[in-house]
């Protein structure tokens, strides 16, 4: 077996990647994610953290974050998924439809958020089209701080609409080293197209969706410049309170407790992930 | 023979190695930086400026000569002292003017006289007040002369965090020599943090005003003096459209990065209370939010996601707004007939309003501390104020004669702020003073009362105890005295 | 493979042909199918694009004007050509398409080999490395600001590009190493070998064997790091105050300035990955017909 022969090698191969973050990152984020458990004094506490628990929108922003990573990552995934096996069903011009569907890549989540506010709001795109099609009488205002469905809503497709092109891109580079033969094998004993998709493609594309489920999530966690370029303030989210309590009250502490937190959940998902959908390499070892 | 499938592969590396090497030749030159003058006409001949002002093109070199010929033997940096009248490489951070058109108007116009030219890449704006205090802050970690910032642009909110942290160089013997320019002796005072240095030069003042479009005048209330209005008459007034039209057309600036706790602390509790803090839990102040929550009834509910109203009143999401004339000016530059302005409405207690004080500050990282000055001296200028006031629309924070040539738009906004600062019955609400780190909790407490009392329908008075509990405790933790309007008080202010 | 192919084989072979022509009509169904699918997905995708592009090349005042027309009823480029000549704009946009080219080099060189290593040896510690270099990602970096500033200030390369490309790599390696893994992982194990006992070395079995098969998987990842270094703005704002990348420089755009500016700032972000897109999707297509036995 390799890893008897060779026993050094993946450790050397792993090597730079592991001093590079050492350099960069090790020393602010341990030193970062310390100040969560002092007080403002600098003294060792929970307080910060007890701080963060009793805040009135820590709630409020737990649930959203929630809420919306429920919500939008099975919707991605859904649509990625669709646009991945359009692209290897190899219609005509297949490199123009990996080049639309690719299009939000250039889009940062603060111009999305810019954007979907734009489709949203009172005298908007959509109140638009509405009123056009005479479906309501007069412009309906969507991001109400007392309907939070809208919100949710808005964000959602916003998020779903920027971030879904990044998972198709891994997701159609997994499809290209499915073997053309299974494929054709399970046409010919008669396959439909969606039992070739249950039994033959996503079983060889679990590798691709793990790891795309896995950074989705991490990112999702942190996605806040939609939430508020779109919510204002009538939503938040954790990544947002951590912004707050960082930039607003200057308070590292408390803002340090809430990064520690995102960490803690995007580290349970990410377990999670790697427990629901395990590579075949995983399942044998 | 390269095997076919590595001839990608091969082109893919080319252009790699290609953008490494463009990447190690530093900043590559693009097509040249700055970009041409906009809008109204740049540093024009001031004709109508104060008397005893030099010629416009020599911005006070005679003030520059005595300092710089005595080469500063201590000035760290950059290396040798800077010659008299040629501007040194100075970097100035400015929340200030920070949108596109303002920065462009900065460094074409405002800049455009400074003795040696200033190249605009040196004047950075800072997107958010985080962003301004970070980076200070790093720099100050490089010990003095270390950093790059050599002038500081910020509100008086944004450099009280810093001069909290002693990152500020002391300004008195600068503000010695620009004493002709005639600073407002209490923004002076607002400069000095409470203390005997003189940490900021005010370089700014502007202040907030009531915008109404056009079509809006037709439903003002009976009898009701447009430059006189009370808060009153704005519920009316919004009760009028609504009546009229079915929509909810008066407009808030209550979204994530508005100055909203600045209508509470400034406007709408002096006007109702006579007082801030104070005040802050008494009978006046229910009535102040039960006027309020009525009001919000006709308030556009997108008011939580507007941080600027130039863009809902432009684009007709709202008919009447309150908002800083700097988040108001495109309105009014852009199309100078559609919309109005107005002094800020009376309460029961009078007409107040808060002015916005920006200074220029020099940190002690300050890598040239000669050509920060010069900088300061220059923008501080009798000439300089009066080009940022016709370009931009912010008032200089002295007792200078304004241009009369104004854009027709500012000239709008301006007649409105001149007539709210000479009212009779004008109320002016101060900056808070002495709070340093605790700003931010401080305005949260209006916001969060907000929140609770208008958003969620909660109970005024209960929402009110818990609330001035939590300002009391940020008041001692700051220790920070009352500060006008409230009345002086000995020790860390209290509410009643 | 074998106990996803069972429930198929379970047609009885005398039905095979009327199977066969079933098969062959749903094919077409399907096919149709696919295209309607295709066009409804890439509808969504571009209605958004398609207003930000209207409203870029609008004059102000129609920006604001209600009801929005989708028909272009005035074309100017004012706001987009005040923002495109605004001071460092232009250089930004150059030192943004540095910044990621760097990024895509070294976080290529040093992910791709830590990539392989993850796919195909099963060694200690192989999960703790996996979930500890992800658990870096997953700390918001904002609060980081501060502690990383003073960094580069003492290393000296403060308010350089190289700050920024060094920091966007130390953000995208984790992602790199993960996807460029899960694409080694499908390349089979059997086919290095096979080259090997054919007397190539390990490292030159790699290289004509594995590399060209990985194409697809690691245009993936130079994608999505090219993107994620495009846009990334905390790391610029903090680490740079002259030599800004394009995302810190219009950041007081998209937050501050009037609409027609934000729409010109988005469009304008929007436009140089399309180029960047559009050269790498070949290689994100691979290598067609390829058939493995």
């Amino acid at each position: 077996m390799r890893s008897q022969r060779l026993g050094w090698a993946p450790y050397a191969l792993l090597l730079p990647s592991l001093i590079y973050m050492a350099i960069f990152f090790a020393a602010p984020m341990l030193q970062s994610f310390g100040l969560a458990f002092q007080d403002q004094s600098g003294a060792w506490s929970t307080a910060s953290i007890e701080r963060m628990l009793r805040d009135a929108q820590f709630q409020r922003a737990l649930f959203t974050t929630v809420a919306l990573i429920v919500l939008i990552i099975p919707i991605q995934f859904a649509l990625a998924l669709a646009m991945a096996l359009v692209i290897n069903a190899r219609l005509k011009a297949s490199g123009l439809w990996l080049y639309v569907f690719a299009l939000p890549l250039g889009v940062s989540e603060l111009a999305a958020g810019i954007i979907w506010f734009n489709i949203f709001t009172e005298r908007g795109w959509l109140n638009t089209i509405l009123e056009g099609f005479g479906l309501v009488e007069r412009p309906y205002i969507f991001l109400n701080p007392q309907e939070p469905f809208w919100l949710i809503l808005a964000v959602v497709l916003a998020e779903s609409w920027r971030a879904t092109s990044i998972i198709m891109i891994i997701l159609v580079a997994g499809l290209q080293s499915i073997p053309r033969d299974y494929l054709e094998a399970a046409d010919v004993f008669g396959a439909t197209t969606m039992q070739k998709v249950r039994r033959v493609i996503l079983p060889l594309l679990r590798p691709s969706l793990q790891v795309a489920l896995i950074l989705r999530t991490i990112l999702a966690f942190q996605v806040f410049a939609t939430v508020i370029a779109i919510a204002g303030r009538g939503l938040t989210v954790l990544a947002a309170e951590a912004y707050r309590w960082y930039g607003d009250l200057r308070d590292v502490h408390v803002a340090a407790a809430y990064a520690g937190l995102i960490l803690l959940l995007s580290i349970i998902s990410t377990i999670l992930f790697l427990w629901l959908l395990p590579t075949r390499e995983e399942q044998l070892a | 023979m390269i095997p076919r499938h590595a001839a990608p592969v091969r082109n893919v590396a080319l252009l790699m190695i290609l953008g490494l090497v463009m990447a190690a030749c530093g900043p590559a030159a693009g097509p040249t930086p700055g970009g041409p003058t906009t809008g109204s006409p740049a540093a024009g001949t001031p004709a109508a400026m104060s008397p005893d002002a030099a010629s416009p093109d020599a911005p006070s070199p005679d003030a520059a000569s005595p300092d710089a010929a005595s080469p500063d033997a201590t000035t760290p940096g950059e290396g040798s002292p800077e010659a008299p009248g040629a501007g040194g490489d100075v970097v100035m951070l400015s929340t200030q003017l920070a949108p596109l058109e303002e920065a462009e108007k900065m460094r074409n116009a405002i800049l455009a006289d400074y003795p040696g030219g200033f190249p605009g890449e040196n004047f950075v704006p800072a997107a958010t007040a985080a962003e301004f205090a970070d980076r200070a802050t790093a720099e100050a970690a490089s010990g003095e002369g270390g950093g790059t910032v050599g002038v500081l642009g910020g509100l008086h909110g944004d450099l009280s965090l810093l001069a909290e942290q002693g990152q500020l160089m002391d300004l008195t013997e600068l503000a010695g020599e620009l004493s002709d320019v005639g600073f407002i002796e209490a923004y002076m005072e607002l400069g000095r943090f409470g203390g005997d240095e003189q940490l900021f030069i005010p370089w700014m003042q502007a202040t907030y005003i009531l915008a109404a479009s056009e079509e809006a005048m037709q439903y003002l209330p009976e009898g009701a003096d447009q430059n006189a209005l009370t808060w009153q008459q704005i519920t009316e007034w919004g009760q009028n459209i609504f009546d009229a039209t079915g929509d909810q057309r008066l407009g808030f600036p209550a979204g994530p990065e508005g100055l909203w706790h600045r209508f509470f602390q400034g406007f709408a509790l002096p006007a109702f209370t006579g007082a801030v803090n104070t005040q802050f839990n008494s009978p006046e102040a229910v009535e102040m939010w039960t006027w309020l929550r009525d009001t919000w009834q006709y308030v556009n509910p997108q008011s939580t996601t507007y941080s600027f109203m130039q863009d809902p009143l432009q684009t007709g999401e709202v008919w009447v707004a309150w908002d800083h004339v700097a988040r108001l000016r495109d309105a009014f530059t852009a199309n100078p007939d559609g919309y109005v302005a107005m002094p800020a409405p009376a309460g029961p207690q009078g007409r107040a309003f808060m002015p916005v004080i920006a200074g220029l500050a020099i940190p002690n990282s300050a890598p040239d501390v000669e050509a920060a000055e010069e900088l300061i001296r220059y923008l501080t200028s009798p000439e300089t104020s009066g080009v940022t006031l016709r370009e931009v629309g912010f008032f200089p924070a002295s007792e200078a004669e304004l241009p009369s040539d104004l854009d027709p738009g500012i000239q709008e906004m301006s007649d409105a702020v001149v007539a709210l600062t000479g009212a009779s019955d004008a109320l002016p609400a101060l900056l808070p003073v002495g709070l340093g780190e605790q700003n931010g909790a401080y305005n949260q407490v209006f916001r969060d009362a907000f929140e609770s009392i208008v958003i969620g329908n909660a109970d005024i008075q209960e929402t009110l105890d818990r609330e001035a509990a939590n300002l009391q405790s940020v008041l001692d933790t700051s220790g920070a005295a009352c500060w006008s309007p409230d009345p002086p008080s000995d020790g860390a202010c209290q509410v009643e | 493979m074998t106990a996803d192919a069972r429930p198929l084989a379970a047609v009885p072979p005398e039905r095979a042909p009327l199977r066969r022509r079933r098969a062959g009509r749903q094919r077409l169904v399907g096919r149709g199918l696919l295209y309607l699918v295709a066009a409804l997905m890439a509808l969504w995708v571009l209605l958004p694009v398609y207003m930000v592009t209207v409203t870029a090349f609008s004059p102000r005042d129609l920006v604001f004007l209600y009801p929005k027309s989708f028909i272009p009823v005035e074309i100017s480029t004012d706001s987009l050509a005040f923002f495109a000549n605004a001071t460092g704009v232009i250089p930004a946009l150059w030192r943004s398409v540095q910044v990621a080219i760097v990024t895509l080099i070294i976080s290529m060189v040093i992910g791709a080999p830590a990539g392989y290593a993850i796919a195909r040896f099963a060694f200690r510690g192989r999960n703790a490395y996996r979930l500890l270099i992800l658990s870096t990602r997953a700390f918001p970096i904002v609060i980081l600001s501060i502690p990383l500033a003073i960094a580069f200030i003492q290393w000296g390369i403060y308010d350089t590009i190289w700050a920024v490309a060094l920091m966007h790599t130390a953000l995208a390696l984790p992602f790199t190493v993960l996807i460029t893994s899960s694409i080694f992982v499908s390349v089979p194990r059997e086919l290095e070998e096979a080259a090997q006992t054919l007397g190539s070395t390990p490292v030159g079995a790699f290289f004509k064997v594995v590399l060209p098969l990985a194409l697809p998987g690691l245009a993936a990842a130079a994608i999505f790091t090219f993107v994620l270094s495009w846009n990334e703005v905390f790391a610029a704002v903090i680490l740079t105050l002259r030599e800004r990348t394009l995302p810190a420089l219009v950041l007081t755009v998209l937050t501050q300035s009037p609409l027609p500016f934000r729409f010109a700032a988005a469009f304008f972000m929007l436009a140089p990955s399309l180029i960047v897109i559009f050269f790498i999707r070949k290689y994100l297509l691979g290598l067609w017909g390829r058939v493995v036995k």
